[in-house]
Formats: structure tokens, C-alpha cells, sequence
């Protein structure tokens, strides 16, 4: 039975002071996923029917390599971000959503960890 | 999880039907959502037929002609009848909106008329709004100032930083706009809503309020403010023209500027 007043609900743990740091991220890394998106679908395109050579030699070039890692980072980042809003909105159980916040994040630096590394050892890998 | 479905006892069954009185030329229908707490019954939807010719323009007029004429029990807030109160907000043909300022002739069909959505149910039209006043309160929406006031005169304000209240001292607290937010409905508890903030904003707006940091201190949280996802059916819903979502997006702007 809940008896506490609703001021007192209302008011609850206070504010996390940190709101804004979330949401300001969220649409950085959006913007920045607009350009980098683009270069990745365009990179791809140019590289249909390419084989693993022509691959190591597209990483070859330095620039790739960086852009291919700030993309793979910016877009498992924001991943993170969103699956986060919608767990947070959707998912009112707290033990599940903690969980499942620590999970997406898990899985995120995982994959992004591999996916760097994997891109790191074609472009400079023996 | 969020709860989309209703719980058993909250269905909403079908009701009883009032007919027109015999000879009425110019009939509409209203559908009304019933709720007596008492009865123990499920929520039902009574069909009051009513001549159009016999009755004013508005919906609030129907209301009230249900009530003195057809069916006293019928339960509605409503005082001013002419949008200042904000005491009949319900949600009329789909849309929250005041019964007194939405016309009869604009609902196309029968007029389906329910409380204000996703709050508890006091009784028929009266829904339980402790929970957003409270929250209203924990913005404090009044003047915070450690100046004095000059002596026999009023704070004084600039035209231009008066223009800056416009579109925010409107607001009549109807709650139409925060029981139209998805967000709020899944998270009310902990999201403060589109009324609440845009009171809070009309404080940060204010030149003569001296609290402008605490309180975008209080607001910086993931939920108070942040599970506004620009949904705008604030916006689109407020029966007094005004612009929550702007004064929510204002807030941010503000929040990210002082980083």
C-alpha cells in the first residue's frame, strides 16, 4: 500500500543531473552517422564484387581505415543510446532493466571491439 | 513491460441508450464513458440521443443538458464555460480538448466522449489529477528572487523580456496536452509532462525569477525532462493554441548551452 504523499512521489530521488549529456550525444552521433553512412554504402558499391586482396588494398589506404573505425564506433554508440531510451521507456521492471542495460552495452563494446580489430588486422595484418 | 491491453475490470462494456424525445428532427448521438467506483461494475458507454435543435453549440451544453434533463448521476468537472478554467478538459472525438470550447458541429458522426486518458478514474468524467499537480508543484511555479523588490513598485521588465512569456502565461493547467503524451503514459510517475515543463520553462523564461540554474539543475535528469521524444501531440492537442514541445525543446537548448 502506498500511503506516501504525492509531492513526496512526485519529488521521488531528485535529479541524476545528467540528462542532457545522454540526449546531446544521441543527436551528435547522429549527425555524424549522416556522413560516414553515406562514404560506408558508397565504399561498399565500389567494392561489389571485390575480393579479400582488393579489400586489404582499399584498407590499405589510412583514410579508410579511420573512417571505417570512426563509423563502426559512432554507429554502436548510437545503438546503444537508442536501445537504451527504449528500454528505459518501455521496461518499467527494475531488475530487468538494469539487466538489460548493462547487456546492450556488453554486446555493443563487444562487437564494436571486434569489429575494429578485425578492421585493424586486414589493414595491417601480415 | 509497458501495458498496452486493459486490465479485465477496466473494459469498457456497452451501456445503456437514452432515445431522443419523439418528434426531434436534428438527433446526434453521444457516447458517453461511465464509471461509478461504488457500483463495482466494469466502465460502460451510455448513448444519450439528443436534439440538436434544443440544445446549445458546444459539447459542454450537451453535457450539461444531459444532466439536468436525462440522467443527473452523469459526472463532469466544468465551471467558467468559456476556456479559462480549464476544469472540463476530456477527451472528445479522439482529441483531448475543453467540452466548452470544442463546437457540436465539428465532431463528424457520433461524438464519443472518455476522461482524460491513462489517469485514474474518479468517477464518468473525472479523472484523479493529484499526480500532475504534485508535479506541477515540484517545479515550484512561482517567483524565486533574492533581490528585494524596489520599494512601492513592481519588478520591473523590459518589453522584450516580457514578449518572452508569451505563448507560456496562457496556460490554463487542463492537462490536455500531458494526458495526450505517449510518454507520460508509460512514465508518468517519473516524467514530469509536457504542462508541467512548460510551466517550468515559463519560471526559466521569466528576467525577474533569480533560480534560473537550479532550476535547470532540478530539470537535468533522463526522465524528468529527456523521455520527451518529440512526439508533439502536446502541441497538436492543446486546446488554447499554445506549444509545449517548444518550451520543452527550449529547456534542452538551455541545458545544453550552460554545459
Amino acid at each position: 500500500m502506498k500511503m506516501q504523499s504525492y509531492l513526496g512521489q512526485a519529488r521521488s530521488l531528485g535529479s541524476t543531473k545528467n540528462g542532457v549529456h545522454h540526449w546531446w550525444h544521441q543527436r551528435l552521433t547522429a549527425i555524424a552517422l549522416v556522413p560516414l553512412s553515406l562514404w560506408f554504402v558508397f565504399s561498399l558499391i565500389g567494392l561489389a564484387d571485390a575480393d579479400y586482396a582488393a579489400y586489404k588494398d582499399w584498407l590499405g589506404d589510412h583514410g579508410n581505415v579511420v573512417f571505417l573505425c570512426l563509423f563502426i564506433f559512432t554507429m554502436f554508440y548510437h545503438a546503444v543510446l537508442g536501445l537504451q531510451v527504449v528500454i528505459e521507456d518501455y521496461v518499467s521492471c527494475e531488475a530487468k532493466k538494469v539487466f538489460l542495460l548493462v547487456f546492450i552495452k556488453l554486446i555493443a563494446a563487444l562487437m564494436g571491439f571486434a569489429s575494429i580489430t578485425a578492421v585493424l588486422r586486414v589493414a595491417f595484418g601480415g | 513491460m509497458a501495458e498496452f491491453s486493459l486490465p479485465a475490470n477496466s473494459v469498457v462494456k456497452e451501456g445503456k441508450t437514452f432515445k431522443a424525445p419523439a418528434g426531434a428532427k436534428n438527433v446526434k448521438k453521444f457516447k458517453i464513458y461511465r464509471y461509478d467506483p461504488d457500483s463495482g461494475e466494469n466502465p460502460r458507454l451510455d448513448t444519450f440521443e439528443i436534439d440538436l435543435d434544443d440544445c446549445g453549440p458546444m459539447i459542454l451544453d450537451a453535457l450539461i443538458k444531459i444532466k439536468n434533463e436525462i440522467d443527473t448521476t452523469l459526472t463532469f468537472r466544468r465551471s467558467c464555460r468559456e476556456g479559462i478554467c480549464g476544469s472540463c478538459a476530456m477527451n472528445i472525438d479522439g482529441t483531448n480538448t475543453l467540452a466548452c470550447l470544442k463546437p457540436i458541429a465539428d465532431v463528424k458522426g457520433d461524438c464519443a466522449i472518455y476522461p482524460l486518458p491513462h489517469m485514474p478514474v474518479i468517477k464518468d468524467l473525472v479523472p484523479d489529477l493529484n499526480m500532475p499537480y504534485a508535479q506541477l508543484r515540484s517545479v515550484e511555479p512561482w517567483m524565486q528572487a533574492d533581490t528585494p523588490a524596489p520599494a512601492n513598485q513592481e519588478r520591473l521588465q523590459s518589453i522584450e523580456e516580457r514578449e518572452k512569456l508569451d505563448g507560456l502565461w496562457e496556460c490554463i493547467l487542463c492537462f490536455s496536452c500531458q494526458t495526450s503524451c505517449p510518454s507520460y503514459w508509460w512514465n508518468g510517475d517519473r516524467y514530469l509532462g509536457p504542462a508541467v515543463l512548460l510551466q517550468a520553462y515559463r519560471w526559466i523564461a521569466d528576467s525577474r525569477d533569480e533560480a534560473t540554474g537550479k532550476r535547470l539543475d532540478d530539470l537535468n535528469d533522463p526522465f524528468k525532462v529527456y523521455r520527451c521524444h518529440t512526439i508533439m501531440n502536446c502541441t497538436n492537442t492543446c486546446p488554447k493554441g499554445l506549444n509545449p514541445g517548444k518550451a520543452i525543446a527550449e529547456i534542452k537548448k538551455l541545458q545544453f548551452e550552460r554545459q
